[in-house]
This record gives structure tokens, C-alpha cells and sequence, in this order.
């Protein structure tokens, strides 16, 4: 995956993609704005939201050992999972032992973070989502580019093109007079995937939440397909990332009301499915847990930027982003775009490999995710802070960047007025010299260059520049006394 | 109450005039606000470009500076919000306890300039007269790193002869961000032409923001784009007269 600004530039350039972004953006951002508006309380309740996710990372261990054993009292098997190849293995033994080759998939971020699907493809297992958009994203080969929307990025020609091409080739075909009217694509889908509701003994699900107090899993969606599979198959494995903890069934009040308002604009979602381990005749007889970590420890080792985990993927804060609302999903190489994304791979990854190292830079730190996060994550807060990591990770370079130079030029003038004030005059010199050299003006009249060269040429490349002044605030207040004279 | 303009690195060098635009202002107002000549930038170019320790010796030397001033005065926003949150950030980390105190000092007397007009001047017609069609831009640090909330718009509605249009998104970031406009330089020029059209939009003939910076990224874009559109900072409307 290249880093940002190469995948951005990419990114940029198809228009298609930036005018479905801006227009499904958009939608999302003004119905959540107004369904927000609604709750007085919205402030209290984040504070309420962040408390519960801080109380349960903070207190983790233990919460999770209560976690294992309420879900052990309820007849689930509970797994460990320090990466995705350990929880890989588990979902594939499962499958394994009780031979079957296909498994239904409620939607899931951590199984994509994992990359089951294809790790069950390799042990001859075929995974098969059944959330609308996942499964625009499956059939069309493609990668998810929005945590609750993932087919984002396609319009609706393209995903009828996509039914009417692959349907067929992995179950019931798509009628042959499909439209691309949403309530027929909606309704292809649903055959489609009725077959494998039927016919799946096995299903994979992830968790919203997980309630340590009464070993109770929780999933939110909007269309009813996670619960087909919570119910319908015999065996159920769901893996569910270490963060997801809350300590008590009375803690999830706030969480579930501010997850509804912030990630889809609705007052309240459609399905909220709990299941605590195996009831006796109804349901999956046969329930595991994989409990997984793959990073999350060592962002929990991070004190500036844990508060990351408290994250509870509603993706409001991608549909306010305006770099994301440009680029898209994909530029940031990963399940976890956005401003979330930037901070969380390289928190969960790590810092010090370039495409990861590059996200945190991927934001004009305007702010306007902190404003959205229903938990208050402070993201310009991290994103700084992950920036200061990756530059430290440089300091021992043996060729030092020429941004480093830059900065520490910067850092020996900014020590000193008397050395800002010699910079200024050099500048003063410059702008002198380039007036000479451009012929244009800025509206109002001052003088401005179009073309400079070296790295300087990145700002001229779209916009004019006007040239230094002369003189400087200091030395216009020297010489006249503050304007006295 | 002595009153210290911090004029900040980028005014200094590329905008005198928003200086000495403040400087006409505030005397008008009464205020003998004074230049302490040992100031240098607030520091913000490294720390949000991920230097925290090139940022320290600005912070000395804006702590040095500003140390005995009851009010910090900056026709920045961003410059103002930096020097209020960033500066502790900066000195906790170097370790030094002395540049931790002295931060605790001079921080929490830092005003952008619409609160410091606002809020300790309790002033919001300012006797200016600027008979133009102007739209605003609310720059994203003044936004939300300091809330300043509708102090401008309050500023500008009281300026004798200015027609103030609404700016369709005006809440949504120019793409400026400091380094980002260097180091994303072609999403930062997406998200300025997006602001540059609906700046153009408006039909305003000037845009008035509180940051030279953002102005200087949408200015430069409306310039390439030839709309004739000028960009202005808050100060310099505020400081216009009738003579």
C-alpha cells in the first residue's frame, strides 16, 4: 500500500468517487446534525460514553477475566488471541471440526482487521457476508472504504453491474431484469442470501459491545441479516477485539444511545441482538469467543493515545472529515479509515513503516472529529502526538530528512529575535528580487509570484504567493516608534 | 492593565500590515498596546509538524517576552490557541520546570483578537466603516481550538457600510494546515478550491478571516482561479475609517 499522499493523489483524481463521497457524506453529516440536536443532554452523555470505555480500559485485565468467566458459566468457549493468525486458527478449527465449507458472516470490523475471510478461503472455507454492503464490497472484489458504509464509494449502477455479474457465479443469480432502483438491488440481495441463511451451519459474527457482568455479546445493525445469523446456524464464533469490554449491563445505556444518533442519524437502531453463551434449544448450541488483541495492548500502552480505544466505530467522525471526504476510504490502507483510521493503525501497528508513519500527517488538524466523537476522543490531540513519534523514530537517522533540517533551522531562528529579524531582512531582499522577476498582483494590489522552485513548488503548483515585504512588522515598529513617528 | 500585541512569526514577516492594522485599532480603543521586541512565533510550525523539541526554544522566548503583560493580544486564531494549549505540552515535555511555570503564566493571557475586543474590551462596534460586500470564513483553530463563537460576525455586523453575506460550509476547513498544505499538497488544494468556489459563490467582493495563514492558502487559490475576489484579515476591516 503506498503511503497517503501518493494514495490520495490517486484518489483525487477520480471524480466519480469524490462526487459520491461528497453526496453520501453530506446526507449522513446533516441527518446525524439533526438527530444530535435533539438530545440536550449531548454533551453529558458523552462525557457519560467516555467514562464507561475509560472505567473498562482502565481495569481491563480484570474485566476481561470476568468477561471469560460469565461466558464459561453460559456454556461459551472462550479464546485467547494475541494477533490475527491466532484468531484465524481458532475461527478455521471450528469450521474444521465440524466440517463445513461455508460460514455467514455478520458484518465486522475485526474480521476484516484480521482478514478471516481470506484465511478461510485458504483452509477451503468460503465466507459469506451478509450485510448489504459487505456484500456489494465481497461481489465486487473490492475493500470496504467506510466503517459503516463500505460500499460508499459505489453508486448504484455500479452495484447493480456488480449483482447481475457475480451473483451467479457463488449462488441464486440476480434476476435478469435487475434495475438499479435501491428497493430492487435491496430485494436481489435479500434472495440471494436467504439460500445461505438456509443452508449455513456456521456463522461468524464480531461485537459492538461485550458485557463483562453478564457475559452478554451485543450487536447493533440496521437490517436484520446479523440476526439471521445469530440465530438460524448451530454453531456461532464471534471475535471480538479486547477494547470491546463494558463492565456493566447498566454502562450500555449511554453507549446505545450515542452510538444509533452518531453513526447512522437514528434515533435508535433498527436490531440490537444480545446472546450470553448457548440456551438450550434455540439457537447456535455451540458458542465461542475469541477475545483478540492484535495491537490493542500496545495501544493501551500509549497514554496519549489510548483514548483511541475507547472508539466504538460509529464513523461520525469520517463523514465530517474533509480530507476523507475527498480521498475516500482506501488512501489510508486500511479497515479503519478516516480520522480514526490515522491514529488507530498506527497505534495498533505500531510506528516506523512508511505507509503507517504517513497517517497521522493525513489531516489539516481542523478539529471537527474531536466536535463529532460521541466518546471524545481527542484525535488532533493524538494525531500530534503520533506525528512527534514518528519524527522521533528519525532522530537517530544517519541522513537526516530535509524536513528535519528545516526544523531545526526553524527551531535555531525561533530561539532569538535578533536571529528572526536577520531572516526577515534576507526575506525582505527576496521579495525585492521577486517582484522584479513576477507581474502579478493580488486583488488589492500587493505583488505575487505563480511559479517557485524546489519544495517550495508544492504550494505554487495551485496557488499564487505573495512575495515578502519589504519590511517587517519588528522593523516597521523600530523604525517608526510603534507608528509614533 | 498592560496590554502586549503578539504579533506572530507569520504577520511579522508576510503580513505588517495586519499588525499595524491592530495596533490603529486598539489605540482608537484606548488601548496603549505595546510590541515586546523579544517575541519570536509561538511555536506551532514544529509541534504540529511533530518537532515538539525544535518548538522549545520559541517557547522560551515567547514565556521571556510576554512574562510581564496583564493581556496577550494575536490577529491569529491558530497562533492563539497554539500558545494556550500547545505551549504546556511543549514545556512538560522538555522536562524543564521553570519553562513549565513560566508557561502556566503567560498562557491563560492570551486572547485571539474578536475576544479580546469582545470579552476584555466589552466592545463590538469598534467605529469602523468598510463599505464592501464581505463574506466570512471562521478559521478552524479560532473555531474550535478557542470557541470564539460568533464574536467576529458580531465585530463585522457593527462596521458601518459592510454588507455581510453568508458563506455556504463555512465551518468546514480550508485544507490549509500549516505543513499539510506542503506535505498533502494536492488534498489540501481539493478542499481550498471546494472553500475558493463558494467563496466565489457569495459574489462578495472580499473574504475576512482571523488568520493570514488560511487566508494566505484561499487567497492564493482565488488569485490562480482570477476571481477578483480580495482576501482581508479581520483587523484590517476593523481598523478602516470614514478619513
Amino acid at each position: 500500500m503506498p503511503a497517503f499522499p501518493d494514495a490520495a493523489r490517486a484518489a483525487l483524481a477520480d471524480t466519480q468517487l469524490r462526487h459520491n463521497l461528497a453526496h453520501a457524506t453530506r446526507t449522513i453529516r446533516d441527518k446525524r446534525a439533526g438527530v444530535v440536536a435533539e438530545v440536550p443532554e449531548w454533551e453529558e452523555l458523552r462525557l457519560a460514553g467516555a467514562a464507561v470505555k475509560d472505567r473498562a480500559l482502565h481495569d481491563l485485565e480484570a474485566q476481561l477475566l470476568r468477561l471469560e468467566e460469565t461466558l464459561v458459566a453460559h456454556g461459551a468457549t472462550v479464546h485467547w488471541a494475541r494477533d490475527a493468525a491466532e484468531a484465524n486458527a481458532v475461527v478455521v478449527d471450528v469450521a474444521r471440526a465440524h466440517g463445513v465449507d461455508e460460514v455467514v458472516k455478520v458484518k465486522s470490523m475485526a474480521t476484516q482487521e484480521i482478514g478471516l475471510n481470506e484465511a478461510l478461503a485458504e483452509a477451503g472455507v468460503a465466507a459469506w457476508e451478509t450485510d448489504l454492503a459487505e456484500l456489494i464490497v465481497q461481489l465486487g472484489d473490492d475493500l470496504p472504504s467506510h466503517i459503516l458504509v463500505p460500499a460508499i464509494h459505489r453508486n448504484r449502477a455500479e452495484i447493480r453491474e456488480i449483482f447481475l455479474r457475480r451473483m451467479a457465479q457463488v449462488g441464486r443469480p440476480a434476476p435478469t431484469d435487475l434495475t438499479d432502483e435501491p428497493a430492487v438491488l435491496a430485494e436481489a440481495a435479500r434472495e440471494h442470501l436467504r439460500e445461505k441463511f438456509l443452508r449455513a451451519t456456521m456463522a461468524v459474527s464480531g461485537a459492538n459491545f461485550a458485557v463483562a457482568e453478564t457475559g452478554t455479546l451485543v450487536v447493533l445493525e440496521s437490517e436484520g441479516n446479523g440476526r439471521m445469523c445469530l440465530t438460524l446456524p448451530e454453531v456461532l464464533v464471534s471475535v471480538v477485539g479486547i477494547e470491546k469490554v463494558v463492565p456493566t449491563w447498566a454502562e450500555l445505556d449511554p453507549l446505545l444511545r450515542l452510538l444509533p444518533r452518531s453513526s447512522t442519524g437514528e434515533r435508535m437502531n433498527p436490531y440490537t441482538s444480545t446472546w450470553s453463551g448457548v440456551s438450550s434449544g434455540d439457537g447456535p448450541q455451540e458458542v465461542h469467543v475469541v477475545l483478540l488483541d492484535n495491537g490493542r495492548t500496545r495501544a493501551l500502552a500509549d497514554a496519549v493515545g489510548r483514548q483511541a480505544l475507547r472508539c466504538i466505530r460509529c464513523s461520525a467522525c469520517l463523514n465530517v472529515c474533509p480530507v476523507y471526504e475527498r480521498v475516500g476510504g482506501h488512501a489510508y490502507g486500511s479497515v479503519y479509515p478516516g480520522p480514526i483510521g490515522a491514529i488507530l493503525n498506527p497505534l495498533l501497528r505500531g510506528t516506523g513503516d512508511p505507509q503507517t508513519d504517513s497517517l497521522p500527517f493525513a489531516s489539516s488538524l481542523c478539529g471537527a472529529c474531536f466536535e463529532a466523537c460521541p466518546v471524545r476522543i481527542d484525535i488532533p490531540e493524538v494525531l500530534v502526538h503520533l506525528r512527534s513519534r514518528v519524527v522521533d523514530g528519525h532522530r537517530g537517522d544517519r541522513v537526516p530528512k530535509p524536513e528535519a533540517l528545516a526544523m531545526r533551522a526553524a527551531s535555531y531562528v525561533f530561539g532569538d529575535h535578533r536571529r528572526l529579524a536577520a531572516v526577515e531582512r534576507t526575506s525582505g531582499l527576496a521579495g525585492r528580487v521577486l517582484r522584479k522577476l513576477g507581474r502579478k498582483t493580488l486583488p488589492g494590489g500587493r505583488p505575487a509570484v505563480e511559479h517557485l522552485p524546489g519544495p517550495a513548488a508544492a504550494w505554487t503548483g495551485a496557488r499564487d504567493l505573495a512575495t515578502p515585504p519589504e519590511e517587517s512588522f519588528r522593523t516597521w515598529w523600530d523604525r517608526t516608534d510603534g507608528g509614533r513617528r | 492593565m498592560r496590554v502586549a500585541l503578539m504579533v506572530t512569526c507569520v504577520n511579522d514577516a508576510m503580513f505588517p500590515e495586519t499588525g499595524k492594522a491592530v495596533v490603529t485599532l486598539l489605540r482608537r480603543l484606548g488601548v496603549d498596546v505595546e510590541f515586546p521586541a523579544g517575541q519570536t512565533c509561538c511555536g506551532q510550525p514544529m509541534v504540529n509538524t511533530g518537532y515538539l523539541d525544535e518548538a522549545v526554544p520559541a517557547v522560551r522566548a515567547f514565556t521571556a517576552a510576554f512574562a510581564e503583560y496583564d493581556a496577550i493580544v494575536a490577529p491569529s486564531g491558530s497562533c492563539a490557541g497554539s500558545a494556550r494549549h500547545q505551549h504546556a505540552l511543549v514545556a512538560r515535555r522538555s522536562g524543564d520546570r521553570t519553562l513549565e511555570e513560566a508557561v502556566a503564566g503567560t498562557s491563560p493571557k492570551v486572547h485571539e483578537l474578536s475576544e479580546f475586543l469582545v470579552d476584555v474590551l466589552g466592545a463590538t462596534d469598534v467605529g469602523a466603516y468598510f463599505p464592501h460586500r464581505v463574506t466570512y470564513h471562521p478559521t478552524c483553530h479560532s473555531l474550535r481550538m478557542l470557541g470564539v463563537g460568533d464574536r467576529p460576525r458580531r465585530l463585522l455586523e457593527q462596521v458601518r457600510g459592510l454588507e455581510l453575506v453568508d458563506l455556504t460550509s463555512a465551518d468546514e476547513c480550508c485544507g490549509f494546515g500549516g505543513t499539510f498544505a506542503m506535505k498533502n499538497a494536492d488534498t489540501s488544494v481539493a478542499m481550498g478550491s471546494d472553500k475558493a468556489r463558494h467563496v466565489r459563490d457569495t459574489g462578495a467582493e472580499v473574504l475576512v478571516a482571523g488568520d493570514n495563514s488560511c487566508l494566505m492558502h484561499i487567497g492564493g487559490l482565488l488569485s490562480r482561479q482570477r476571481s477578483g475576489v480580495r482576501v482581508m484579515h479581520l483587523a484590517e476591516v476593523l481598523a478602516g475609517t470614514e478619513r
